[in-house]
């Protein structure tokens, strides 16, 4: 399937999962994903090792995730923002046990039961560690159906290589859009590193034990050190920005998400009318972007953030900036989604004279 | 057959927690509470069989109930 | 010649144990340890064990061990299984962590009839926390919560969930035993040793209760806690096999 193939966002999140090696998926009803939920039933099944589980409960799933993924597979979940808060959970203990794990939030109008309409509510919980205790997780927001095969692919990787639970974040629109997209081939999980620390039965090799508690203070402040040294090593390495007519900007939106793609279309109409607008579109939530932003602050350009919340990632730009430029912010929160004409009247109002 | 069949327990009297579940289960009162304590601040069991007139059959029953795996059982 | 009758079985640990006197989960682990060198599986085991006393499990049994938060056991085991079809999982258990916050993970794995054992201890307590009503503390049964007695008004009644789970067209096998005695310490075996065997044979969900002494929470000396056991847990948890269809299979 090297071909272009139209699809909406859940089943591309399905597609490029299989096409990763994914072989285990646990997940429960929730809308707005659950086409995701339904294409892992067909595509499990016709795998000869893949397990599929309608489980329970989200925290079922959750947990079922960190059975198979101490037992060496390549795992997923899925699911929304209520049914994300009830993962929680085990998302805590996927970081302290240090397992890979994939895990979709296809994000809706919170708090609560809120409703199913798109919305970027779950940035905080997302980003920064919405479970016990201290840890973070990479989170990739992806803008296209392109970029969510390109995503879902890398983060079966990263979760594997820096042993992290990854989120992709991600709102109801994403999930439902039709978009073209090309697959890469199919993974084959027997080039990828061994994984010498699963639990398969201790045959020929010294027993392994995999556990978070860990009762000796010293040892577990060594253990968060640890995952410190590991968060560092991530933020360092895969920081991802997209900038679009950010060179000239006097102002830049800073969007991610659907909202980017919105707030895309309200630049170009801007520069059409000889408005020096541009686009910061972070592509890594978790580790933020922090160099492209600086970068583009040193253009002397203001900022303007647009978020489908009350204000959320607004937090990381201003640690990202420390002050260094003006920010101006529009958001909505619970479900409207606001037009490029919307984000063009917000360009023209916040832009510098 | 006078020394055929006789047991012979052996208590690990540093596991021994001082339950005395052996006492209680030994079917020929050879099992006792020691006078000394050990390293954990218990006073563990401890076998009062007499070498000269053995009593023990090994039939295990104190090792089989001991929580702390204190009791090796033997048969000479 | 001397002939060794009773000895440390080969894949416990030689650690002590950290339960206190008497306590019920120190002859468990023994039996667990006993039957994987008998059907030798220990290569091919893993251990789940639970949040509350047995959370350090991973310190006796010498096999591989995947912890599991309270409760959710079942939803680990089915995980891993699910990997590791030809592996022999199972979970170690609380009554906290099986009967109040994992009793949802617990029945839907056992109605999956996931192909894996669970050993269940119930001791009518929650005993790493200090003695708290447990969702088996049995009807007037005081504990830390419950200082005037568990009153069902209140409190609700025992729940059993061994005779629940038997409901369910995914269970094989279930069986309640107690450690109470050397008779009953040894039928206990037979039980965990059953509930392995049908795993190996891949007939689906074993489970074994153990009605188990907590002397420390219970306020009693161990001999009386395993006769409080005999004469009154097994009123309201009598012993004996509740469900086994091994043969219909």
């Amino acid at each position: 399937m090297t071909e272009k193939v139209l699809m909406s966002g859940n089943h591309v999140i399905g597609e490029a999962a299989v096409r990763a090696g994914c072989s285990f998926y646990a997940g429960y009803p929730i809308t707005p994903q659950n086409e995701l939920t339904e294409y892992m039933a067909g595509a499990m099944a016709k795998l000869d090792d893949g397990t599929f589980i309608q489980a329970e409960s989200e925290i079922a799933a959750i947990n079922m995730l960190i059975g198979a993924s101490m037992a060496g597979a390549r795992v997923m979940t899925s699911s929304s923002s209520p049914g994300i808060s009830l993962k929680q959970e085990g998302i805590s203990f996927l970081s302290a046990l240090e397992l890979p794990a994939v895990i979709v939030n296809c994000m809706r109008g919170g708090p609560g039961l809120g409703n199913i309409a798109p919305s970027q509510g779950d940035y905080f919980q997302a980003t920064r560690g919405g479970g016990h205790g201290d840890y973070r997780n990479i989170v990739l927001g992806p803008a296209s159906g392109q970029e969510i095969c390109d995503l879902v692919t890398k983060a079966f990787d990263y979760a594997d290589e820096y042993l992290t639970p990854v989120m992709i974040l991600l709102d109801g629109m994403m999930g439902q859009m039709m978009e073209p997209v090309v697959f890469p081939e199919y993974r084959d999980i027997s080039t990828l590193p061994e994984k010498t620390w699963k639990i398969d039965g201790a045959k020929g090799r010294p027993r392994r034990v995999i556990k978070s508690l860990l009762l000796d203070v010293n040892v577990e402040e060594a253990h968060n050190w640890k995952l410190v040294r590991r968060y560092e090593q991530i933020k360092d390495k895969i920081q991802m920005a997209e900038s679009y007519k950010t060179s000239d900007a006097k102002l830049t939106v800073i969007a991610y998400g659907i909202a980017a793609r919105i707030a895309k279309s309200a630049v170009d109409r801007a520069r059409e009318e000889g408005i020096k607008a541009g686009l910061l579109r972070p592509v890594t939530l978790w580790p933020f972007p922090e160099r492209s932003l600086r970068e583009a602050a040193s253009n002397n350009t203001e900022f303007l953030v647009y978020e489908m919340s009350t204000g959320q990632m607004i937090e990381d730009v201003r640690l990202s900036l420390n002050g260094s430029s003006r920010i101006h912010f529009h958001g909505r929160p619970g479900g409207p989604v606001s037009t490029p004409a919307d984000i063009y009247e917000q360009i023209k109002k916040y832009y510098p004279r | 057959m006078a020394d055929k069949n006789k047991g012979r327990i052996k208590i690990n009297s540093e596991l021994c927690k001082g339950c005395y579940l052996c006492i209680s289960v030994c079917p020929k009162h050879i099992i006792a509470v020691s006078e000394t304590l050990n390293h954990q601040g218990y006073y563990p069991s401890k076998s009062t069989d007499s070498s000269d007139d053995p009593k023990c059959t090994g039939c295990a029953m104190c090792a089989t109930i001991c929580p702390d795996v204190a009791i090796e059982v033997y048969r000479d | 010649m001397t002939e060794t009758i009773f000895k440390r079985p080969k894949y416990l640990k030689d650690a002590v144990f950290h339960y206190c006197p008497g306590c019920g989960h120190g002859i468990t682990h023994r039996l667990v340890a006993e039957v994987i060198e008998e059907l030798d599986i220990a290569d091919r085991s893993i251990c789940v064990p639970p949040a509350g006393c047995a959370v350090l499990a991973y310190d006796y049994f010498d096999i591989d061990v995947g912890e599991a938060a309270h409760g959710r056991g079942a939803a680990v085991a089915t995980g891993l299984k699910r990997v590791l079809p030809d592996r022999i999982v199972f979970t170690y258990q609380g009554d906290g962590d099986m009967a109040a916050i994992g009793t949802a993970e617990t029945i839907h794995a056992a109605n999956r009839g996931e192909n894996i054992t669970t050993i269940f201890i119930n001791n009518g307590t929650y005993g790493m926390t200090g003695g708290q009503m447990a969702p088996t503390t049995l009807v007037g049964q005081k504990s830390t919560t419950t200082p005037g007695g568990r009153d069902t008004k209140r409190d609700g009644n025992p729940l059993r969930l061994s005779e629940m789970l038997a409901l369910l067209d995914g269970t094989i096998y279930i069986e309640r035993v107690s450690v109470t005695s050397p008779k009953n310490i040894r039928a206990a075996k037979k039980a965990i040793k059953k509930a392995f065997q049908i795993q190996m044979d891949r007939l689906g969900y074993s489970l074994v209760e153990v009605l188990s002494p907590c002397p420390t929470n219970w306020k009693m000396s161990p001999v009386d806690s395993c006769k409080w056991i005999d004469e009154y847990m097994t009123k309201t948890f009598p012993i004996g096999v509740i469900k086994d269809n091994s043969e219909n299979k």
